[in-house]
């Protein structure tokens, strides 16, 4: 048994205690130790007095580079920087070496995953066979695989042929599935490297033009609603995405969105340098961007923040611009970003951080036992915040491999305590616990 | 200065700085028949070039020369980085080797700037020699001093800039430095041609050559790179060169001071015709020459200037 002292509960209200038995919330209410003292005995104490309780968070889109690239992450440690972080479920992105497009790779990540035991993990499945955007992977069978399959992604490919598009978003309503959508014409950005914008323009990088992120959510929402299908589209950077997005919703589409953490902190004035940490696809946008961004997540329009948590090693980031991978570590800085970005500035109360970071992205992957209410009866699966207090993120003390974060030096707000999953502590005190 | 990397930011006076003394070294030069000085003896100063060129590279080694500098010449082909080394790694070894200054050329933009980042401490200076589509300073320096030569001043000129620009790194260098120096800049070429965002440039864009060749003092054609051609950036050659080539007809619409300059290599019949290119308005070949002296005055102001001061 364990016993939470003091937490506010989605940071509302009166300080409570919450009782955990058998993995599940046992109990909430004041004084839990002085109310029931006769029975609670050999009972785990966490003080958590000031810090504020959420639904432990589900990031939709993690690269945990295993198998192939185990030099940048594992799922070992990929699962530390999450629990780390507050996760307690994870998305595990498709395109790993080999690709995860089928039953043996996706059931390898998943086991693996439930070695490690940290947090869910959860294999995405490739759409097509070799992320070549040719022809359909065996989905129904990564569905029907152990690891249960629902999210399917190319992600770091675009699905750019309409018509397998098409028949993806079909085929999956068949499995309660969702195509998620890594959005980016790929004729409009060819040897892309930055924005198309001002400043990329002037330091003689090749422009990403918002039209080849927004002329597809297009098309992709148009095709959901065509064939009735779902639709999740990843990485949300531009202000025109977020009209389509609008309009699409609207008009009734089963389309849902994620934005990254660093869509919404960091802008392509960052270009200068010509660091590559800064390196990312979609590409870091304007101000004006990054301030309809998070409007967006605060509105509903952008249903949820993923972190894209992409390691890559130190010779693919300490490089010229242009041979630099694209991608950056996310795990453990969301939760402060979001805090930076919309809490402070009062776009966002802990609740609606429970709803972006917990909630919808839950529901968008159809995860039952995830993203529930603080409640009697429900899954011990949560994390405990300290709202006050600041950190310095220093990119060698992260638990991933990869240590290079454009966040580097960074003092940000809000700092995970203790995640737990199902009853399970996870991280206390901000460490790990094996 | 410790390197040179780009124009953009470059203090006027200095850039004006380096243009006297490539006047003065010009001077000091004619009609002697050994052209070398003694003033970077003992300096070493290597040549790293990961893109084919043969005029930047060799003004540069002539310059090192004549400042008799030691000058060695590194070649992505003939070299570890054939074997994959990294930018990084070549330069650490290049500068642990003993190079005062690396002159480098490299196909992504921003490599200079890296160069410089990562050579921090080591008192090894770098000069951006073009990197990819970003800037190519000494080219600005070498076209300003030829535009001071032919016309006596550059504040309040009128420069035309002819051609890509999108992928030009001369066409920004030369839009930093010479806004830098006073003149007007106009910018000529078709919308496929221009950066994002150009209107916020301190520059005029026009897409009709004809229309601004009466008010220039100085006209700038940029070559056109054959991947363009097919890059579908603009219908055909032939096209290009009705709309955007200079050729006598429209040399004569030029007032009679005017200069017409090319960093090269020239595209003859594309985007100048062989009559502009050998006409004596032209100043090619001027310029080619300048871009030595230009050159020996930069390796003096990173490599000598400093202890001159102190």
């Amino acid at each position: 048994m364990m016993l939470i002292k003091g937490v506010r509960l989605y940071g509302e209200g009166d300080p409570v205690d919450i009782l955990v038995r058998d993995g599940v919330i046992a109990e909430i209410g004041p004084w839990l130790d002085a109310a029931s003292t006769q029975e609670l005995t050999d009972v785990e104490v966490i003080d958590a007095d000031g810090q504020v309780a959420l639904p432990g968070f589900v990031d939709l889109h993690t690269h945990l580079r295993e198998p192939g690239r185990e030099d940048t992450e594992t799922i070992a440690t990929g699962s530390a920087a999450a629990a780390l972080g507050g996760y307690t479920a994870v998305f595990a992105m498709a395109n790993t070496d080999p690709v995860a497009d089928n039953a043996v790779i996706v059931e390898h990540v998943w086991r693996r995953g439930r070695e490690v035991g940290l947090v869910d993990v959860h294999p995405v499945g490739a759409v097509t066979v070799g992320l070549k955007g040719e022809k359909l992977a065996e989905l129904g069978t990564m569905a029907r695989s152990q690891a249960g399959v629902r999210v399917f992604s190319d992600d770091g490919h675009c699905v750019a042929d309409p018509l397998i598009m098409r028949r993806a978003l079909e085929y999956t309503k068949a499995l309660d599935g969702v195509i998620a959508q890594h959005a980016e014409e790929p004729r409009l950005t060819e040897g892309a490297q930055a924005h198309e914008g001002e400043r990329a323009a002037r330091l003689g990088l090749a422009g990403w033009p918002a039209a080849a992120e927004e002329s597809i959510v297009a098309r992709d929402c148009l095709l959901a609603k065509q064939t009735g299908a779902r639709l999740h589209v990843c990485h949300v950077s531009t202000a025109g995405t977020v009209d389509v997005l609008r309009w699409a919703k609207e008009r009734g589409t089963k389309v849902s969105a994620e934005v990254t953490p660093h869509h919404l902190l960091l802008t392509d004035e960052r270009l200068a340098t010509y660091d590559p940490v800064n390196k990312v696809n979609p590409p870091l946008r304007t101000e004006s961007d990054v301030q309809v961004l998070r409007e967006a997540l605060a509105e509903g329009v952008v249903d949820c923040v993923a972190t894209d948590h992409a390691p890559h090693a130190p010779q693919d980031k300490d490089c010229e611009w242009s041979a630099a991978r694209p991608g950056m570590l996310g795990l453990q800085t969301a939760l402060s970003i979001v805090v930076e970005t919309l809490v402070r500035p009062g776009l966002l109360d802990w609740r609606g951080v429970a709803r972006v970071m917990s909630e919808k992205p839950a529901e968008i992957a159809g995860l039952p036992d995830q993203g529930r209410p603080l409640m009697v009866g429900e899954p011990a699966t949560l994390t405990l915040v300290d709202p006050h207090a600041r950190w310095t993120v220093r990119g060698a003390d992260l638990a991933s491999v990869a240590g290079n974060t454009p966040f580097e030096g960074m003092e940000l707000p809000g700092v995970v305590r203790t995640t737990m999953l199902r009853g399970r502590v996870t991280v206390s005190e901000g460490k790990v616990q094996p | 200065m410790k390197h040179l990397l780009s124009t953009d930011g470059l203090d006027p006076a200095q850039a004006v700085a380096v243009l006297d003394t490539a006047d003065t070294l010009k001077r000091t030069l004619l009609g002697r028949e050994v052209r070398k000085l003694p003033t970077l003896r003992g300096r070493t100063v290597v040549t790293m070039f990961y893109e084919n060129s043969t005029r930047t590279r060799v003004s540069f080694e002539v310059a090192g020369k004549w400042m008799s500098a030691d000058v060695i010449n590194v070649s992505a082909g003939g070299s570890s980085v054939g074997k994959g080394e990294s930018l990084r790694d070549t330069a650490l070894t290049l500068s642990a080797a003993g190079a005062d200054l690396v002159i480098v050329r490299h196909p992504a933009s921003g490599a200079a700037h890296r160069l410089a980042g990562w050579l921090e401490g080591t008192g090894t200076g770098v000069v951006n020699a073009g990197d990819g589509m970003h800037e190519h300073p000494t080219q600005a320096l070498l076209d300003a001093a030829t535009l001071r030569e032919r016309l006596g001043t550059i504040a309040g000129r009128r420069i035309a800039i002819v051609g890509d620009v999108l992928h030009s790194r001369v066409a920004r260098s030369n839009v930093h430095l010479l806004t830098a120096l006073g003149a007007e800049v106009v910018l000529v070429a078709p919308p496929t041609l221009l950066p994002t965002g150009v209107e916020s440039w301190p520059v005029a864009v026009s897409h009709e050559l004809d229309a601004e060749l009466p008010a220039l003092d100085a006209v700038m054609m940029l070559r056109v790179q054959a991947e363009r051609m097919h890059g579908g950036f603009f219908p055909s050659a032939r096209e290009y060169s009705i709309a955007y080539g200079l050729n006598e007809r429209r040399l004569s619409l030029l007032p009679e001071h005017a200069v017409v300059l090319h960093p090269g290599p020239m595209l003859r019949g594309m985007e100048i015709s062989a009559f502009v290119a050998d006409s004596p308005r032209a100043a090619i070949t001027e310029q080619v020459r300048n871009g030595v002296h230009v050159r020996m005055a930069v390796l003096y102001h990173l490599l000598a200037g400093e202890e001159e001061a102190a």
